[in-house]
């Protein structure tokens, strides 16, 4: 049984990252073609570092993501919070609601933020995008935490403020703790869109803060340079090693901590 | 612990090791040195809007265009890209950000100018524009020549294995056609284009405003629907080179790619007559900066930075003296500079009206999707939920009633 | 102090960023290019029902093709240990943070009749299959896009199942589908519920898969809307409508969806 689910975890693996593999693979292919392997290269590399425009999407990339994203987490959260205690017919309304902007055609969505943000007279740039983002993000992290909440036994938090914790500290302390896998998984999905979004993000960005996917896209009408693969290797090789120090230094204190209790429990 | 970090940093150092900058040049020798410093200390700044991997950026030593002028005239450069025509469109519609300079195609340029999106040009302050061969000047997208200056032009032909068949079969766009190729042609993935091939292979004109002849051309290229292998745009790089496909028509400066990179590849000018396309420099009617916008302008028609941009791009250049200045090897290459026997075969696009576009694109839906739906499917499906949803309140309610006694 | 308070900030930035653009898109959708109220683009996207239904169809096999492959996943991750869980959560997520158009393209590499994976058989003398310009490379395009939304909300659901509850069931004689059917499922069903949500919501309406994986022979609804804004003619009257009946059609859908967790949440009390 073990075993078994050793190889299914491998097999999945293998699925999400085989492409990521390839993709990898021909950030080192001398040809700028993805059909033939011509030979190995680090000049895709050289020619990243030089090209400011690339370096620049990405920082605007990143800067966009992590702020939408935390935005998105708390507003997410608070509203989960609030739902999951309206009565059924409100609750109804307001998921319905919150699915649109899921289920609206990205292209939808963009043209429409864009009316709106310039009949609201904002100025296209960083806070056009960051509200843009935030409002696609939200919508994920309240799905991700109302599930949480409903496992969440009911009472815990009319127990807390029984035995003298403010509301704050009750919900601090009792309510974040137990809906915590929740809110991580939204917060990684609202991150996740926003690195990755194209199209509403092109709508709504203005003249200098194209996003790294705008960047990317643009390229189609001439052909995506193995540059931007060799921005994704560098991306993923420094997620993963930052992941990997984070692990070997968890399970060190792992093995700490049941030292520790073994030797209480002596 | 240790061990990788240690491993981290050497990688990072055998890195930086190679990212030593390549020294892309930022001198442009220019004609009046003057007229480029009007501005210089006024902190100005120009958005300029261009596709994207179209402008020289000192790659591999090539001149670094923007930096460049941004050096010349002290005028900084807020450079952004688009992915096609139509969406650059789409994104000047709604108003809310304002461009300097854009650099669409020929019939969006008509369309634009139709719709007094753009503004008329002063030539006075362009006077680089003498070196624009009269060949691209005043074409049928803006017959007066007062709102654009072209950027680069190249022609639609078709790319094919010559592994798999010979020079002479491909003459005519009918070899698209052909059922031997079955599964192993390519086709544009947007309609003016793929319109056009059909319209001129029954003899019509790509500009025609005469709905029957559109409908034709939709059934041209239903029937060839089934020999298609896929619907591409930048995908065709890969298939072709990588032999997954057979033939397909696409742009003259791409196929000179394709055929360096796999020199199994050719190049043919269907008999019919063939789409000249120019891209060209306009200015938006919501521009800021229109001066320093026809600075800009002018800075790309110096002949240094036109070299550079042909070199860079690979589309050929309209102006003369880069013409001159430019590799004999390129020059002389028929795909990219054709006889002017092939070009007098030529069309340009100019916009097309509202309604006739809108037919365009309703016939291409119906060539790219599955036909024969029927149109009460939604409004059933409708009631068919909400009658089920009905249905499940009521089993509720009954069961609850039950349940209560 | 009432809960209900905390979603107000939500409500608001809900009645700005979506409630107000539903609105432009009711408005364009029965209007035409003057702005005068016409019903022509909403009857007209009856024309594309059959389109419509391939999209739900396509995105309803690949929300099931990523509920099972998802659902023993998720459970084995669940009962790793801690710093084992975070790390494969994250390993998860980690190749939606590559670019999207990359990772189509590496797929066509991937699936081509001269691709790798044909290569790979070929060389035990099998193949080579057609699997690009498939409606099956299609559904694989989604099920890789849209998978870690489907392992994640089940994930976070999961860890909260006492592997207690389990032992006990099975010390009491349950089978194995037994305790699949009546513990696990029905305790993991708010997070099934959010991860179908999370799949085949947005897999209804997705764009260039179909056109990159798919051939492009025959649309998807999402790139048809796409080309109401980006093709030949800018028509987003059109465009929006054909949203404007995408988004009822789901609503609905989703609501009998919600009915039927609801049954199962009042079976579970």
């Amino acid at each position: 049984m073990k075993k078994l689910s050793k190889i299914y975890t491998g097999l999945v693996f293998l699925f999400l990252y085989a492409p990521i593999f390839v993709l990898i693979a021909y950030s080192f292919n001398e040809s700028k073609s993805r059909s033939k392997w011509t030979g190995f290269t680090f000049d895709w590399y050289v020619k990243l570092f030089n090209n400011d425009e690339i370096i620049q999407a990405l920082l605007n990339t990143l800067l966009i993501a992590v702020i939408s994203c935390i935005a998105a987490t708390v507003l997410g959260t608070a509203a989960a919070i609030g739902i999951d205690k309206m009565n059924k017919k409100l609750r109804g309304a307001v998921v319905n609601v919150t699915y649109l902007p899921i289920l609206n055609p990205e292209i939808v969505t963009g043209v429409s933020l864009m009316l709106l943000f310039t009949f609201l007279k904002i100025e296209f740039g960083y806070t056009t995008l960051i509200l843009a983002h935030i409002s696609f993000g939200v919508p994920y992290v309240i799905f991700n935490v109302l599930p949480k909440l409903k496992q969440m036994d009911k009472y815990i938090y009319d127990a807390a403020l029984d035995l003298g914790c403010s509301p704050f500290k009750a919900f601090w302390k009792v309510v974040v703790p137990e809906i915590s896998p929740g809110i991580v998984s939204g917060a990684l999905m609202a991150f996740t869109y926003s690195l990755d979004d194209f199209v509403i993000s092109y709508f709504t960005s203005g003249v200098e803060s194209q996003t790294l996917p705008i960047k990317i896209f643009s390229m189609t009408r001439r052909k995506v340079s193995p540059e931007v693969n060799a921005l994704s290797t560098i991306i993923f090789l420094v997620t993963l090693t930052v992941l990997l120090i984070i692990y070997l230094k968890d399970s060190k204190k792992e093995k700490m901590t049941k030292v520790k209790k073994r030797g209480e429990a002596i | 612990m240790k061990k990788l970090l240690a491993l981290i940093l050497v990688a990072l150092t055998v890195i930086s090791a190679f990212a030593v900058p390549a020294f892309a040049y930022t001198e442009v020798e220019v004609e009046d040195l003057e007229y480029y410093q009007r501005f210089k200390g006024q902190n100005i700044s120009i958005n300029v809007f261009n596709w994207g991997e179209y402008i020289s950026d000192g790659a591999d030593d090539t001149l670094d265009v923007n930096e460049a002028f941004e050096e010349l005239t002290g005028i900084k450069v807020n450079y952004s890209t688009f992915a096609s025509n139509e969406e650059m469109y789409a994104k000047l519609r709604s108003g809310g950000v304002s461009y300097d300079i854009i650099i669409p195609s020929d019939y969006m340029i008509s369309r634009m100018i139709n719709e007094g999106m753009l503004q008329k040009l002063d030539f006075d302050n362009i006077p680089n524009f003498k070196y624009i061969d009269e060949k691209y000047q005043k074409r049928e997208y803006d017959p007066q020549n007062e709102y654009s200056v072209p950027y680069t032009w190249g022609m639609v032909g078709i790319v094919y294995d010559s592994t798999k068949l010979d020079a002479e079969e491909v003459t005519s766009w009918s070899i698209l056609w052909d059922e031997r190729f079955l599964g192993d042609i390519l086709m544009f993935d947007n309609s003016r284009d793929a319109f056009a091939i059909a319209l001129k292979l029954l003899g019509y004109s790509f500009n025609t405003e005469n709905p029957e002849e559109i409908e034709e051309a939709a059934e041209k290229l239903k029937e060839q629907k089934p020999m298609v292998q896929s619907y591409v745009m930048d995908q065709i790089f890969d298939k072709m080179q990588g032999g997954e496909a057979v033939l397909a028509p696409y742009y003259a400066g791409d196929a000179l790619i394709m055929i360096e990179e796999n020199p199994d590849l050719a190049w043919a000018v269907p008999v019919e007559g063939t789409n000249l396309f120019i891209d060209a420099m306009c200015i938006p009617t919501s521009a800021k900066q229109k001066e320093a916008a026809e600075m800009y302008i002018n800075f790309m028609c110096e002949t240094e930075v036109a070299v550079a941009t042909a070199e860079y791009i690979g589309y050929s250049t309209p102006h003369t003296q880069a013409f001159l200045e430019l590799d004999e090897e390129i020059t002389s290459n028929p795909i990219a500079y054709p006889s002017d026997e092939v070009i007098q075969n030529t069309e340009v696009f100019f916009s097309l009206p509202d309604n006739i576009n809108r037919l365009m694109d309703d016939l291409w839906t119906e060539v790219r999707t599955e036909t024969g739906g029927n149109p009460w499917i939604i409004p059933i499906l409708l009631v068919a939920a909400v009658a089920a949803s009905l249905a499940i309140n009521i089993y509720r309610k009954v069961k609850k009633s039950k349940q209560v006694y | 102090m009432n809960q209900k308070i905390f979603s107000a900030p939500y409500l608001l930035w809900m009645l700005l960023f979506t409630i107000i653009p539903l609105g432009l898109v009711v408005f364009f959708a029965f209007t035409d290019s003057n702005g005068a109220f016409t019903l022509e683009n909403i009857s007209k996207v009856g024309d594309y029902a059959s389109t419509l239904f391939k999209s739900v169809w396509l995105a309803a096999v690949s929300t099931v093709i990523c509920l099972l492959i998802s659902y023993p996943f998720a459970y084995i991750i669940s009962r790793k240990k801690d710093h084992q869980k975070r790390i494969m959560v994250m390993l998860v997520m980690l190749p939606m943070w590559m670019n999207f158009l990359l990772r189509t393209y590496a797929w066509m590499t991937l699936l081509e009749k001269n691709g790798l994976i044909n290569k790979f058989f070929g060389l035990f003398g099998l193949g080579p299959f057609e699997m690009i310009n498939t409606q099956g490379a299609v559904v694989l395009g989604m099920v890789y896009n849209y998978i870690p939304f489907m392992i994640l909300p089940l994930y976070s659901v999961m860890l909260k199942i006492d592997p207690r509850v389990v032992e006990a069931a099975q010390d009491l004689g349950a089978t194995p589908s037994q305790v699949l059917m009546k513990v696990l499922l029905p305790l993991s069903w708010p997070g099934i519920s959010t991860g179908i949500t999370m799949v085949f919501v947005p897999a209804v309406s997705t764009f260039i898969i179909s056109r990159m994986l798919g051939g492009g022979a025959n649309l998807l609804i999402g790139d048809l809307i796409d080309l109401q804004f980006v093709g030949n003619s800018y028509n987003p009257n059109l465009g929006a409508a054909i949203s404007l009946v995408l988004m009822v059609i789901m609503l609905l859908c989703m609501s009998i969806f919600n009915q039927f967790e609801e049954n199962e949440e009042a079976a579970l009390l």
